[in-house]
């Protein structure tokens, strides 16, 4: 026997002419996600994948695992390929299917005959499938209507499939296809979960951090690592932009009216990524910003931090409650990094009165008092680069 | 410049150290409770280290437990009076600046229906032990008090504990924290009457991992940790032979500096005295402070800002205990200070071996630091 994985393609399978690129994207991506684990084939045919190790002793449970995290799949399973021949079918079923079966009440077979020359029919098939499956695990109780488990046998043209339920996948589209972004990284909650919704779209990540050290710690920058290496399980490996900003900060203390930092800090961020961003191919820029959440987040701060912007702002999370993020922060388990008490550039210097309903103007003329270009320029010049993950 | 004044929360471990540890590994790497040479040549080792441990402490070899550090020398000792004292009364009195491995066990019985006084510091962070004889009652059953507090480096006259405590009729057992005072100041439980006394190997050039709790031979505690009793039944556990021997090594070296605590008593003397100096500078310690603590706060300067600065210097000293990172510090909070002093106290702790020159760098770097926020 045979052990494979068949995986079911999500939104990919609604794509028209493109649908083969888009495959071979996504086959390309499996592939290097499950490199080191050893050799593998990948074949697409009749609308599923199918990832076939080539070594017998293949560890499985570790390449389910890292295929939950690959985007555009939309569920998989782990499925027994054996010979064509009803009898075989029947042996293998049972042994096969025992650590599913032991676990549940009630299940169903279904069969899928696609050579129609097989000697059986599906109906045949499911019905004799079913009898050796309830003799094997007499606790068991058939339910074609809701069953914990449908176990599907599937005749195709050279071998015959027997497989347990369906996995969920992590949906969305295979990373590349959706372009380039460069999400602007803090270490809070926020930031990483629109990184990772806007990878789950297909988009490859780049990712800018900003440092301001002594004021933000060692600490806080090996934080940023490790959000980055939780997303990196998904989106695969994320270039790191460290940007120094302990100047600029200095800078706009020293010489801006007090309830604007927060805001002139941020259209500096802007500046600085949409600059990092463009020299390395990226089309927007990604935040996780939600409306409302914090002084700089209403509205009219928005537009002010968008004007400088001269590419897209992507803010995935720009309609979602706080407890909606922090579920998915959970999920791809960056929440407890982030939680960490280590501070990041955004709450040095925080004003204690910031305005919520500020005018461009008002920035324009409070940037006056600085020489913005001189600073951007200076802060882009030392930043550091480095790749967070493995695989892309 | 690479200048550690942080030896609070850990010390450099001394060469003897390291080699008795090495030696423990690589030869001598037997289990003490075999039965065969391999275990009695770890048994001699442990032996001896008992008896190097005990001297240090004044005490007889059977009156020391090795246990795996300070934290569970302290568990050990708070649980183990209380259960051993179960029926005669339900009231402790401690302070509310003990070090988390015995506040947090005054937390949990609490919770179990314990009376805790928790006494607080004045406000030059001393707490005077009529605070003591005035909490102590016939109902109590334990006192517990750090001798040296691990973030201003105030000493508590522990010496006089048991006799407020006889003043009161009550025959409380006295526990003494001295993790942060062994090697430091002269400590000698069984003449002060003190009947528990916990001490950490780590924090006197020696390695993570070893503990010792003195159990005065007139008292008997149960045991909270229970297996295969070791440590005369009080702490089971293999023991962790290199960090003992470590621990012993580390402790002879020590008793061979015999000026040592004279030579922190000048340095700190000379760091105060550079200190007066910049009006910005504000001391937390008591003046009468254990020398090798001090504590100050650079009002304006988060104390994490200031770690970070001081690091970037290449200094390492603290925020506060290096056991709290972003909390409020208790013990300054109970000492009433100003949040302001609070949250921009650094802790400077000394060795043995600083010196004048590493304060001058670092007092050098003071205005640069103070500038960040101004």
């Amino acid at each position: 026997m045979k052990e494979l994985i068949l995986i079911k393609n999500g939104e990919l399978a609604l794509k028209g002419l493109n649908r083969s690129s888009f495959e071979s994207v996504m086959a390309k991506n499996i592939k290097r996600r499950l490199s080191d684990l050893g050799k593998i084939e990948i074949k697409c045919q009749q609308s599923t994948m199918t990832v076939e190790p080539v070594d017998d002793n293949y560890d499985m449970e570790e390449a389910i695992k890292r295929l939950s995290m690959v985007f555009g799949i939309a569920g998989f399973q782990r499925a027994a390929a054996v010979e064509k021949d009803m009898e075989v079918i029947l042996k293998t079923a049972p042994v096969y299917l025992k650590n599913q079966m032991e676990g549940i009440k009630t299940f169903k077979v279904e069969a899928k005959r696609s050579d129609k020359k097989f000697p059986l029919k599906s109906p045949e098939i499911s019905r004799d499938v079913g009898e050796v499956l309830l003799r094997a695990f007499p606790h068991l109780k058939v339910d074609v209507h809701n069953p914990d488990v449908t176990v599907t046998v599937e005749i195709r043209d050279k071998l015959a499939f027997i497989r347990g339920d369906q996995i969920k996948g992590a949906g969305g589209m295979p990373v590349s296809t959706g372009g380039k972004a460069a999400v602007l990284i803090s270490g809070g909650i926020d930031s990483p979960v629109a990184a990772w919704m806007m990878a789950k779209r297909g988009v490859v990540l780049d990712a800018v951090h900003f440092a301001s050290p002594p004021f933000t710690s060692p600490q806080s920058e090996q934080k940023v690592h490790d959000l980055l290496g939780q997303v990196a399980r998904y989106s695969g490996s994320i270039a790191l932009y460290t940007v120094p900003f302990t100047e600029i900060q200095q800078q706009i203390r020293a010489n801006c009216p007090e309830e604007l930092f927060t805001l002139i800090m941020r259209r500096f961020m802007m500046r600085i990524s949409c600059r990092i961003a463009a020299k390395n191919g990226c089309g927007a820029l990604i935040t996780g910003e939600s409306i409302g959440q914090v002084a700089s987040q209403t509205m009219p701060a928005l537009a002010c931090t968008d004007e400088v912007a001269d590419m897209p702002v992507f803010r995935p999370l720009i309609a979602m409650d706080k407890e909606e993020i922090i579920s998915i922060s959970r999920k791809i388990e960056t929440f407890d990094i982030s939680i960490l008490p280590y501070e990041d550039c955004c709450t040095v210097f925080t004003p204690k009165h910031p305005r919520t309903r500020p005018k461009p103007e008002m920035l324009r003329e409070a940037e006056k008092a600085l020489d913005v270009e001189a600073l951007v320029n200076e802060a882009v010049d030392n930043t550091r680069y480095e790749i967070i993950g493995q695989t892309r | 410049m690479d200048i550690y004044f942080d030896s609070s929360a850990t010390t450099k471990p001394c060469k003897a150290a390291v080699d008795e540890a090495l030696k423990l590994m690589i030869t001598e790497y037997g289990n003490p409770s075999s039965l065969h040479a391999k275990g009695f040549e770890a048994m001699t080792v442990l032996e001896q280290s008992r008896k190097t441990v005990a001297a240090s402490l004044c005490a007889e070899p059977k009156e020391i437990y090795f246990t795996q550090s300070g934290t569970v020398a302290n568990n050990t000792a708070v649980f183990g009076a209380v259960n051993s004292k179960r029926h005669q009364g339900n009231k402790i009195v401690t302070t509310a600046t003990e070090h988390p491995s015995v506040a947090r066990c005054m937390d949990a019985l609490e919770s179990q229906g314990y009376e805790i006084i928790r006494l607080k510091p004045s406000a030059d962070g001393n707490i005077p032990i009529d605070a003591f004889e005035q909490a102590i009652d016939g109902g109590t059953v334990l006192v517990s008090a750090m001798a040296v507090n691990n973030e201003t480096g105030a000493i508590l006259p522990f010496e006089k504990l048991k006799a407020a405590a006889k003043k009161k009729n009550s025959d409380a057992l006295i526990h003494v924290d001295a993790v942060q005072a062994y090697m430091k100041l002269p400590l000698n439980p069984a003449k002060s009457g003190i009947d528990l006394m916990s001490v950490s190997a780590h924090k006197v050039h020696a390695l993570k991992g070893a503990g010792a709790l003195y159990v005065s031979k007139n008292i008997k505690i149960k045991p909270y940790i229970l297996g295969g009793g070791q440590e005369q039944g009080l702490v089971s556990g293999t023991q962790s032979m290199p960090n003992i021997a470590a621990f012993a090594a580390a402790v002879s070296f020590l008793d061979g500096i015999k000026d040592r605590n004279e030579n922190v008593k000048r340095l700190n003397a000379y760091l105060r005295n550079k200190l007066e100096k910049f009006d910005f500078v504000k001391i937390n310690s008591p003046d009468n402070a254990l020398p090798y603590i001090l504590n100050i706060s650079l009002p304006g300067l988060p104390s994490q800002v200031g770690v970070n600065f001081f690091s970037g210097k290449g200094i390492c000293l603290s925020a506060g205990s290096a056991c709290s990172r972003g909390h409020r510090s208790d013990t300054l909070t109970a000492m009433g200070l100003d949040t302001k002093l609070i949250d921009s106290a650094l802790r400077i702790s000394f060795s043995y071996d600083s010196t004048e020159g590493e304060i001058d760098y670092f007092a050098d770097c003071l205005p640069e630091a103070v500038k960040l926020v101004k």
